[in-house]
């Protein structure tokens, strides 16, 4: 199913003082999905404890990329690394956080309850009922849902649902938490109170964050961009880089830019568009 | 990672490999399983209260031929905890896997067994339940005549219950959507239903239907309830009917596990 290759057996030693390994590291990174190849050999780091935004048009393969970090997409090939380990790895699963683009928890159970079953998935065992309690207490908190916490999720509306879904994520303070447009349908008042708190998280916990999101508008709030199109990483750097490299106003238009020198390269008959 | 500030301040739990199985994250799922049902009432009632119901109608359908209703009644005591357990869990799991809940699991630290172990656990706690009530029904109050214990009426009840968790399982797997999976329903259980010994002695029937009858895990959960309707003791044909009735369990929860993919398309 997976041929992953051990990217470089250097990093393997246990216990070194280095630093440690970036949050994601790709290579030659190639998704298949049907007939079709969907990531064509990405190569690309994350670095740690920054907000790193995945942006790129629906349909450029944000989601499958994401999933295939999370370690849920079949048909990967090439080098992926999360935190060190190979993608998909068991010691993984309790330190990355995961939302799916849709909302997924249980419409037919409380916000508190959906919290506590994830809480107790993730640190099971009667010993840690406390301190599951209080992260789910305080992961509700996180996304200004505590009012709300004895609603079921079926009745909540979107953008609340999504937060539900965010929350789960928040849960076991995971170290990169791989966010699918976590901010789709929300108000602007929302949507800047999650961006901040994306940053709050980044900074105190000193977790990764990648997010994705198809409004350009989102970039800047970003430590770092990964600009895709169409199944290649077209920009890979910080907001402001990529602005002053393209002497654009906005990343929108750095996008633009870019994706315009990318197809007139492609009419030149270049191999690979690949922008550095 | 250092944890200075304010608020924001969760604790990561201890390192944890997921291994084969594990008490507490099967209980939690159990206890989750519940909990989703217990704010659903009318299902439960309609899962409960059903099984009931027939029996009593079937009892007066039957009023002058008390024998057939015995027969009858013993079987269906068998029949009723597979079908109920079969839809609900059929249409439970498609949930799972459809929005989302799924994939978000088997992307944490859950063994596959666990959530499937859990499944079982909650949908056997309510079978009990179900099994209990429509038994002492038809014991008590509607005069099933029955020779063997009651306990082992209820022991093939919840070996069924089990046998309908785990098919109901593996069929959602090819389901993809609410309206399939109910289609699964005839498709799986009518034909155990027509073959199974409810209608007509097995032997009666031609001996290529007899033959598939045989391999048909329904068939033994009715011929165990028929050793109990005519015997006082646990006779070696009633011990081989409930371990072929269990597993058969076994085996379809093991291939629905195996439909639980953490890496999907």
């Amino acid at each position: 199913m997976m041929n992953f290759t051990p990217g470089q057996p250097a990093r393997e030693g246990a216990g070194t003082l280095t630093e440690p390994p970036p949050a994601v590291r790709a290579g030659a990174l190639t998704v298949e999905r049907g007939p079709r190849t969907v990531l064509h050999g990405l190569d690309f780091t994350v670095p740690r404890g920054q907000i790193t935004g995945l942006l790129g048009p629906s349909g450029c393969g944000k989601s499958t990329l994401m999933r295939a970090i999370v370690g849920t997409q079949a048909k990967v090939t090439g080098t992926l690394e999360v935190l060190g380990r190979p993608a998909g790895d068991p010691s993984l699963r309790s330190r990355v956080g995961y939302v799916t683009q849709a909302p997924s928890v249980y419409d037919d159970l409380t916000i508190r309850q959906n919290l506590d079953y994830f809480a107790a998935v993730l640190d099971p065992g009667r010993a840690a009922a406390e301190r599951r309690h209080e992260n789910v207490t305080s992961a509700i908190a996180d996304v200004d849902l505590t009012s709300h916490s004895d609603a079921l999720a079926g009745n909540l509306s979107g953008g609340q649902r999504s937060r539900v879904s965010l929350a789960v994520a928040l849960l076991g303070a995971p170290e990169l938490l791989v966010l699918d447009e976590p901010t789709v349908g929300l108000d602007p008042v929302l949507r800047r109170d999650l961006w901040n708190l994306f940053h709050s998280i980044a900074a105190e916990r000193g977790a990764t964050i990648l997010v994705s999101s198809h409004v350009m508008d989102e970039a800047e709030r970003c430590h770092r961009l990964l600009l895709m199109r169409e199944g290649g990483i077209l920009a890979d750097d910080t907001p402001d880089a990529l602005r002053e490299r393209t002497h654009s106003e906005t990343v929108e238009a750095a996008f633009l830019h870019l994706v315009d020198e990318a197809v007139a390269a492609a009419a030149a008959n270049a191999p690979k568009e690949t922008a550095r | 990672m250092t944890t200075t500030s304010t608020h924001l301040r969760p604790t990561a739990p201890p390192a944890s490999r997921a291994s084969a199985i594990n008490a507490s994250r099967t209980l939690a799922t159990a206890a989750r399983v519940l909990r989703q049902l217990r704010h659903d009432p009318r299902s439960i009632a309609l899962m409960i209260l059903v099984p009931c119901l027939m029996l009593f109608l079937l009892r007066y359908v039957f009023d002058g031929s008390p024998r057939t209703f015995d027969s009858i009644g013993a079987s269906l005591l068998g029949i009723f905890p597979l079908i109920t357990m079969f839809l609900v869990t059929s249409i439970a799991t498609l949930r799972e896997r459809t929005s989302g809940t799924l994939e978000r699991l088997l992307a944490m630290p859950l063994g596959k067994a666990d959530l499937i172990a859990g499944y079982a656990l909650a949908f056997g706690a309510l079978a009990v339940v179900q099994s209990a009530l429509a038994t002492g029904l038809a014991l008590w109050v509607l005069g099933l005549d029955v020779t063997g214990s009651p306990w082992l009426l209820l022991l093939v009840a919840l070996l069924d219950a089990l046998l309908g968790t785990a098919l109901g399982l593996f069929v959602s797997a090819f389901a993809a959507s609410e309206f399939q999976a109910v289609q699964f329903m005839p498709a799986v259980i009518f034909p155990q239903l027509l073959l199974c010994g409810l209608f007509t002695e097995r032997s009666d029937m031609h001996p290529v239907l007899e033959a598939i009858s045989n391999v048909l895990p329904m068939s033994y959960a009715v011929d165990g309830m028929n050793e109990v309707l005519r015997h006082t003791d646990m006779t070696a044909n009633f011990v081989r009917d409930a371990l072929v009735v269990a597993g058969c369990a076994l085996l379809v929860l093991a291939l629905g596990a195996a439909t639980l993919r953490r890496r999907t398309a």
